[in-house]
């Protein structure tokens, strides 16, 4: 039988920012048995352009995307935020939309998993490439929970890393503040939104953050780093693929953790 | 109040930097946000509740009219005056006659958060009319001259000290070194001071929570109690409520309270839970000999019928507002109106307009936290966004920004062109950056730079490197 192909929708800010990040996915989507293939017509999810109230451009881009993948068994997608776009909201963007466009767009939102969501649920991963000695905590990025409903699933894949122990912050599931746009043109609140993040963070003990939104953790890893915090920012991807090659987020080629 | 959302942006900086404001709202996520988890978690069907209090709520608004009509009939026939007024200035001036007409003098109130929307104590002060805050987080910020800062927990902002220190230079007339060391004091002080106010008012004006259609019945609920002698004990009562406050029957009216204490302060039941039907009968031994009803308009059937109906569903528990990370960053009084918060965000440019209020809706993560504990399910994102949607198509917002997103969206509905610039965007940013990791300063992202890091690209792309892997060059 031939393996099923899942399409990866990289997500703009791996794609720029830590294409490590999508490796380390690629590597676990094969681990569960699929052909990874990236389509080339994908650039970014629309979410910029439909939070900022420009529907019209979002929209162009849902359709974008969606015909990027039309060839794929699966959409995988590692961040929650993206994930819920590509599920949640690309179906709104087009309820003015003839029946066929919609029903294409139905076809594609049944076919979108967000990663964690993917590796646990669809294609069961029992064990994983990574191995990690030392203590992480886990933040529940918004869109994904709250959106998706992913909990468990990063921490049931996480208990399969060798050496890994998690441990959870107070208020794991309390935003980071980042919000896209938000975080620049709102910094002062967004930062002391952060702060407090950073606070909770710091207070376990734990050497690594994990997330899975890059989004969230630029922001975090942003705060850690310019105060000097203890505590590295990795996507939780990067630990259960054992990409840890690159240095942790924001951190120096030197600092590797 | 005088409306400042368009200074959003200074209020919140001016929010920030207000350590005494940061001292009081620390108290929020152990306080009341802790109190619903503990109270929701002790009901094993709230999450049911909730889906019947957001049915009871949505069947209401289908037939708003008939509902009301039935209310006015109903509340007509168990002898209160039923008044209807269309906006703010129509609301003042039927509780300015009626005020008027009984030769009132003093006046004493119960909380009402339309009552601020309206304006109505500044307007019946100029009318030479004596105006007491009867509730204690209201009575401490009419003291001080200020807004609430919260809408079911007024001074929010302020700490026992402030309250302690404002309470020594009001109450001159009693013992300048009584001791006051906790809030139990404050409150008994309180009770002591407004005891007269009760027992000497002309009228006694409260909102509503809910208002009954099938038995022309105001509720109210209360912690204090102070409501309840607000509505009994002057010879008039005025009820002041929006239109959107009515209920069919008196069972749907309790699945409500049933969420909304439990959603509000954590408790299963406020205090006092107080039904309010018509003036005193004649066997009754005390309320009030007259009982007037102003429903109240004000921008709600518009609202109705647009977009924004969904907020109408709202029974002002303000759970939104302490499980919001803005708010909790910033308090109330940065909103610059009445209702701060999710809610506010929303309901704010729906009354006063987009133009000026933008930055409400746009003040958010979108982290969905409000959605999450509504207790009538408003989808509170979606409509923020739609305020969002809004305000692009009427061009507010910075020119800078429009065009920043104009010359995004050009590239990546491009994607040949997106990944050619991406590639070289990302070497040079690379180039920068990837000796140190991370940028800390640039000529752009200031906000962002002033307190933390941008973390430095790793130098390629994605797509560029994928490619390499596939034509079989090792990353």
């Amino acid at each position: 039988m031939q393996a099923p192909r899942a399409g990866l929708f990289v997500t703009c800010l791996i794609d720029l920012m830590r294409p490590s990040v999508g490796f380390a996915a690629a590597r676990l989507i094969e681990e569960a048995g699929c052909k990874v293939i990236v389509p080339e017509r994908q650039t970014c999810c629309g979410q910029p352009a439909y939070n900022s109230g420009d529907r019209a451009t979002a929209k162009a881009l849902a359709l974008q995307t969606v015909r990027a993948f039309a060839d794929c068994d699966y959409v995988v997608v590692p961040s929650g935020s993206c994930a819920a776009m590509l599920k949640v909201h690309y179906p709104r963007l087009v309820s003015n939309e003839p029946s066929g466009i919609q029903s294409e767009v139905a076809d594609f939102t049944a076919k979108v998993h967000e990663l964690c969501t993917f590796l646990t649920s669809i294609r069961p991963l029992t064990k994983v490439p990574g191995r990690y000695t030392g203590r992480v905590t886990y933040h529940d990025a918004c869109s994904g929970l709250r959106e998706l409903g992913v909990k468990g699933a990063p921490r049931r894949l996480l208990a399969l890393v060798p050496g890994v122990e998690i441990t959870e912050m107070t208020e794991p599931e309390t935003c980071c503040g980042f919000g896209g746009v938000f975080a620049e043109k709102y910094a002062g609140i967004s930062n002391a939104i952060v702060t407090r993040k950073a606070d909770d963070a710091t207070s376990t003990s734990a050497d690594l953050l994990l997330a899975g939104d890059l989004g969230c953790l630029m922001n975090m890893a942003g705060k850690l780093t310019r105060d000097g915090r203890p505590v590295a920012c990795r996507h939780v991807a990067e630990v259960l693929a054992g990409e840890l090659a690159d240095p942790p987020i924001g951190h120096r080629p030197t600092d590797v953790r | 109040m005088t409306a400042s959302p368009a200074t959003f942006r200074e209020n919140a900086d001016a929010a920030l930097a207000n350590e005494r404001l940061q001292t009081a709202l620390a108290k929020l996520p152990g306080g009341l946000v802790a109190h619903r988890r503990a109270a929701v978690a002790a009901v094993p069907e709230f999450e049911t509740l909730r889906e019947e209090a957001r049915a009871i709520r949505d069947a209401t608004l289908d037939h708003l009219a008939a509902h009301l009509e039935a209310f006015e009939t109903k509340a007509t026939a168990m002898g209160s005056v039923v008044h209807w007024a269309a906006d703010a200035t129509g609301a003042r001036r039927v509780v300015t006659d009626i005020c008027r007409a009984a030769n009132a003098r003093r006046i004493v109130k119960g909380k009402s958060m339309v009552s601020e929307e309206i304006g109505l104590n500044a307007h019946l002060e100029a009318q030479g009319l004596e105006v007491i805050e009867s509730d204690l987080g209201e009575y401490i910020i009419q003291k001080r001259g200020e807004a609430p800062s919260h809408i079911i927990a007024p001074a929010i902002h302020l700490t026992e000290a402030d309250v302690e220190a404002d309470f020594r230079s009001y109450h001159m007339h009693l013992p300048a070194d009584r001791p006051l060391p906790n809030p139990e004091s404050l409150v008994s002080e309180a009770r002591g001071v407004l005891r007269e106010t009760f027992l000497t008012a002309d009228v006694g004006i409260t909102g509503a929570n809910f208002l009954v259609a099938e038995t022309g019945t105001s509720i109210i609920v209360t912690n204090e109690g102070n409501g309840d002698l607000s509505q009994t004990l002057p010879r008039i009562h005025i009820v002041v409520a929006t239109i959107d406050k009515v209920v069919p029957t008196l069972d749907e009216a309790m699945t409500l309270l049933r969420v909304l204490a439990r959603s509000a302060t954590g408790q299963d039941m406020t205090a006092y839970t107080t039904f309010a039907t018509g003036p005193r009968r004649a066997a009754d031994l005390d309320g009030p000999t007259e009982c007037h009803i102003v429903l109240v308009d004000n921008g709600r059937s518009d609202m109705l019928a647009s977009a924004m109906r969904d907020a109408l569903r709202c029974i002002r528990c303000g759970a939104c507002m302490n499980h919001c990370p803005v708010y909790n960053a910033i308090g109330g009084h940065a909103y610059g109106w009445v209702y701060p918060g999710p809610i506010g965000a929303v309901l704010t440019p729906a009354l006063l307009g987009i133009a000026g209020t933008s930055h409400l809706p746009s003040a958010s993560t979108f982290c969905g936290s409000c959605e999450a504990v509504c207790p009538v399910k408003i989808p509170l994102v979606s409509l923020m966004r739609t305020w969002r949607e809004r305000a692009h198509e009427q061009g507010t917002g910075s020119r800078t920004s429009r065009a920043l997103l104009s010359l995004w969206a050009y590239a990546a509905t491009r994607p040949a062109l997106y990944h050619l610039l991406a590639r070289f965007g990302v070497a040079f940013g690379g180039a920068l950056s990837r000796s140190k990791g991370r940028f800390s300063r640039l000529p752009i992202a200031r906000g962002w730079l002033r307190d933390r890091d941008i973390p430095a690209p790793q130098g390629r792309t994605f797509q560029q490197l994928w490619k390499e892997t596939e034509r079989g060059v090792p990353r």
